[in-house]
């Protein structure tokens, strides 16, 4: 009974951080209308600073604390907001995603450039004061976090329900305009919103770090807070307050139990991920009992002109013009960029599965290279570290298998819920399987051969590199295809409006499944050859931070072309390179890449390839378009008819 | 021609469907039906619940009560593109156009939705709307008007036996708004049930066989154009005291 009540206790406390955390998402989310990737990103970067400020240069707690929570949190809030957001009022839910997503590796990058790695630790507020409680310990942190808690909970809800700016807040996303017209400036509500989130990422990061005391402060292990969060508010459906924090107590104690009791239970090499795992279990479970969304007529028309689409014969010429170019390029590069250049390809290739599902059908996944992994480790196991065309095969059904299933309990919800399964899918893909020693070996990688046609050598690596470009060339003739198809005007139609789309008698659940399926294959393709390049695929290659930046380099190039998904590729490949030739800050340099990136996304939503001096086909409207700041973008406004 | 009168095939039937929004009642018991060769208007002011009717005919709103019957089907439970399927299109009050393709593609969406294959082309579609040129140009670059007729057009490209038209006429001007008129009755001389919701009440007048009147989310009249136009009740909730039309039809 006493371990049963020790497991309580810790699960509850754990379960009121999560509450905090989770709190500040779905304030931001619904008085903004963004929901916030680089929720735990802050709460990351603020926990740290709060050592900083606290061991490193021995500030008092409370002092440290006034500064983080009143004057860093709320700063960096009205910089995001001011630099990026504010752009973003109504924008789609792909827009949004990517702006925070870019914020979270900046943060991230940030933070180990000025952190480098080392052991620190945060000690527990009145450290070694407890009390017994049905003769278990509770220290008196573990009062404060859960006392900290509730109070946050009832301060939220007597503020939104009975302040006239916390009532004004829940009706800017609703309806901006007619706030205005009551005079109050959704501007400001708004950017209080992004303050009271990121006060209470702030807070939630400071809590958690003295329970870290096995790993320290770690910047992933925080900055994945988010998911939990998240977990934590599905049940609230990203809205309520009160049942989000019951979602984070659930999850709180669900954790604690499955730590608690699991082993034994399972594999040994899984206990250690307990945590991990735990809120992606809990994400699927709720996921799966949500009642499916109302398909809306949100009376929304695109504005922005499309970047054209290649005719057959343009695609046909195009491809071998880079297939040409990618030879040219194996007589002039070093061998070591050559590989680097291969692998770029071959992520351009992952890049062209997002054209598909987040271009054509604005459809988001932060999964690809999960992916990616699962098709490059099927060929292993198929060829036996080898590689064969039937492991091609039996890896492109499997990887369309499993994206199938895992997007079926977030499709029948809105294009967010399937961004959060992804997220939730890669973390339990890498820290559940890729990181198993059982699969992959620790520190070590699985063998991959090289795919190869009859009586053409692919040991040499300029072989492989050109082979690689054919394969880049044939997949992106292939989307530009479906584009042009029945099937891509239908792909288009989802995506433009869903609820015409239903009325025509089209099944928008089975079109999103398919497409996620067919992007999930086509991004196992590009897995395939590239652990082909490295004749290996190690955990390093698929990590979740790492699908995090294909998105993302994707969409900062142009996420509704191929040219787009290749350069995206290429930059996913080569910055790395770019990185280690540079002084240690230059850790962060993909942080710094992202920052341009997302201030391109908050002004250029098509991404850079389209921009009209760079490609005279296209016409974007909105670039020259002055706009106010709280002018809101039609294109992805969504107003309930 | 009374209800009791009528010997026409019903395609829609709705009975005691009501919708509740956070305990305001978008909708009250109501009942409905349209046959095939008929213009049925629904008229109402605005907030009555009549969009809000269309979302459960045709599926994107669920109600707390009451009955959808299609083609004697009941469909109440159904998702929006089983009930197209079963030959029901819409167009919407605010316009739901597949906004970054042209005319020409948004029609051809809807004649690839459709399983069985017929001689409908794009073209064809748009021409008969009225739309002879502006076939390749991005639908949201077009005029109000005529990205509704555009909606039309698509809606008619899965053959449908039921349309529901909301608002087709705004932004149309009154010659365009006589030729949708002339195309509504070809449509319902086709054997198709025509629901057609609109404020202009000299069209709906003109055209129509029978007409419902929302208010507030309940029926409180319905009957031939004349018993419209004449009933105190109706023109105490919607049409006034300028009830009476052109007399141009």
């Amino acid at each position: 009974m006493t371990t049963f009540l020790t497991f309580t206790i810790i699960g509850v406390v754990s379960g009121a951080i999560f509450s905090i955390t989770a709190m500040g998402l779905v304030v931001t989310y619904t008085t903004t209308g963004v929901f916030n990737f680089s929720h735990g990103a802050v709460a990351m970067f603020c926990a740290f600073s709060y050592w900083q400020l606290n061991q490193s240069w021995g500030w008092p707690s409370w002092i440290s604390l006034i500064v983080v929570l009143f004057i860093e949190a709320p700063l960096i809030a009205i910089f995001v907001e001011e630099a990026f957001m504010k752009r973003l009022f109504g924008a789609s839910v792909v827009r949004s995603l990517m702006v925070t997503l870019g914020l979270l590796l900046i943060l991230v990058g940030l933070a180990q450039a000025i952190w480098a790695p080392e052991i620190r630790s945060l000690p527990e507020y009145f450290s070694g004061s407890s009390l017994q409680l049905f003769d278990v310990n509770v220290t008196y942190h573990q009062l404060v976090v859960v006392a900290v808690a509730i109070a946050v909970a009832v301060l939220l809800r007597l503020y939104f329900q009975n302040f006239r700016s916390g009532i004004a807040m829940r009706a800017v996303v609703d309806d901006p305009e007619l706030l205005s017209l009551a005079g109050v400036s959704p501007r400001r509500m708004s950017r209080l919103g992004w303050i009271i989130g990121f006060f209470l990422a702030a807070l939630a990061g400071i809590l958690i770090s003295p329970e870290l005391s096995v790993s320290g402060l770690d910047v992933n292990l925080l900055t994945l807070l988010v998911v939990n969060g998240y977990a934590a508010a599905i049940l609230g459906r990203l809205r309520n307050l009160p049942w989000t924090f019951a979602g984070g107590i659930i999850l709180g104690l669900a954790e604690s139990y499955a730590i608690g009791y699991l082993p034994g239970h399972i594999p040994t090499n899984l206990v250690s991920q307990i945590g991990l795992l735990t809120p992606v279990v809990f994400l699927f479970v709720a996921l799966l009992l949500l009642p499916s969304a109302r398909l809306r007529a949100i009376g929304r028309l695109t504005v922005s002109t499309p970047p054209k689409v290649a005719s057959l014969a343009q695609s046909l010429r195009g491809g071998v013009a880079f297939v040409i170019v990618a030879w040219l390029a194996t007589l002039v590069l070093s061998a070591s960029l050559i590989g680097s250049v291969t692998q770029g390809i071959a992520l351009g290739i992952v890049g062209l599965s997002l054209v598909l599902l987040t271009g054509y059908t604005g459809q988001v996944s932060l999964c690809q290279l999960t992916f990616m992994g699962i098709g490059a480790y099927t060929m292993s196991q198929v060829a036996n570290g080898g590689a064969s065309w039937w492991g091609l095969i039996i890896g492109i059904i499997i990887c369309a298998g499993v994206g199938a299933l895992i997007a079926l309990p977030a499709l029948r919800l809105q294009g967010l819920y399937l961004a959060l399964a992804t997220l939730a899918f890669a973390q339990a893909a890498y820290y559940g399987f890729f990181s198993n020693i059982s699969f992959i070996p620790q520190g070590g990688a699985i063998k991959v051969g090289r795919l190869g046609i009859p009586w053409v050598s692919m040991s040499g690596d300029k072989a492989y590199l050109v082979f690689t470009a054919v394969a880049f060339a044939l997949a992106a003739i292939g989307v530009l295809a479906v584009r042009r198809s029945k099937w891509g005007r239908r792909l288009v139609a989802l995506n433009d409006s869903p609820a015409a789309f239903a009325t025509l008698g089209m099944n928008p659940t089975v079109s999103k499944m398919m497409v996620f399926a067919a992007s999930a294959a086509l991004a196992g393709v590009g897995g395939i050859l590239f652990a082909g390049q490295s004749l290996a695929l190690s955990a390093l290659d698929v990590q979740m931070f790492a699908s995090l930046e294909i998105v993302l380099f994707v969409t900062i190039f142009g996420i509704r072309t191929t040219q787009g998904a290749l350069l995206g590729g290429l930059a996913a490949a080569l910055l790395p390179l770019a990185s280690s030739h540079l002084p240690p800050w230059g850790v962060g340099a993909t942080g710094i890449v992202a920052g341009v990136g997302i201030a391109l996304m908050a002004n250029v939503p098509d991404g850079i390839v389209p921009i009209p001096w760079i490609n005279r086909n296209i016409r974007i409207p909105y670039l020259s378009t002055p706009r106010s700041s709280m002018n809101l973008d039609t294109k992805d406004l969504n107003v309930v008819g | 021609m009374s209800l009791a009168e009528s010997t026409l095939e019903t395609v829609l039937s709705i009975s005691d469907v009501s919708v509740t929004f956070g305990g305001v009642a978008a909708l009250n018991s109501v009942a409905l039906d349209v046959c095939r060769g008929e213009v049925t208007g629904l008229i109402g002011p605005n907030g009555a619940g009549k969009t809000t009717l269309f979302n459960v005919i045709s599926g994107l709103q669920e109600p707390d009560r009451g009955t959808v019957l299609l083609k004697s089907t009941y469909v109440t439970k159904l998702g929006p593109h089983r009930r197209a399927r079963l030959g029901l299109a819409r167009t919407f009050q605010r316009l739901e156009l597949f906004g970054s393709m042209s005319a020409r593609e948004n029609v051809q969406v809807g004649i690839d939705a459709r399983r069985e294959i017929g001689d409908l082309t794009a073209q064809g579609l748009l021409h008969r709307v009225g739309i002879t040129s502006d076939a390749d140009r991005q639908v949201s670059t077009l005029p109000t008007g005529e990205a509704r007729l555009v909606e039309l057009a698509r809606a008619l490209a899965i053959d449908p036996a039921l349309i529901l038209l909301d608002e087709p006429c705004s932004g149309l001007d009154d010659n365009e708004t006589q030729l949708l008129g002339e195309l509504l009755r070809e449509l319902a001389n086709e054997q198709r049930g025509v629901l057609l919701v609109e404020h202009d009440m000299e069209l709906v007048l003109r055209i129509c066989d029978r007409i419902f009147v929302l208010d507030f989310g309940e029926i409180i009249a319905v009957g031939t154009p004349q018993e419209i136009r004449e009933n105190p009740v109706v023109q105490a909730a919607y049409l006034g005291t300028i009830a009476e039309p052109e007399d141009d039809a």
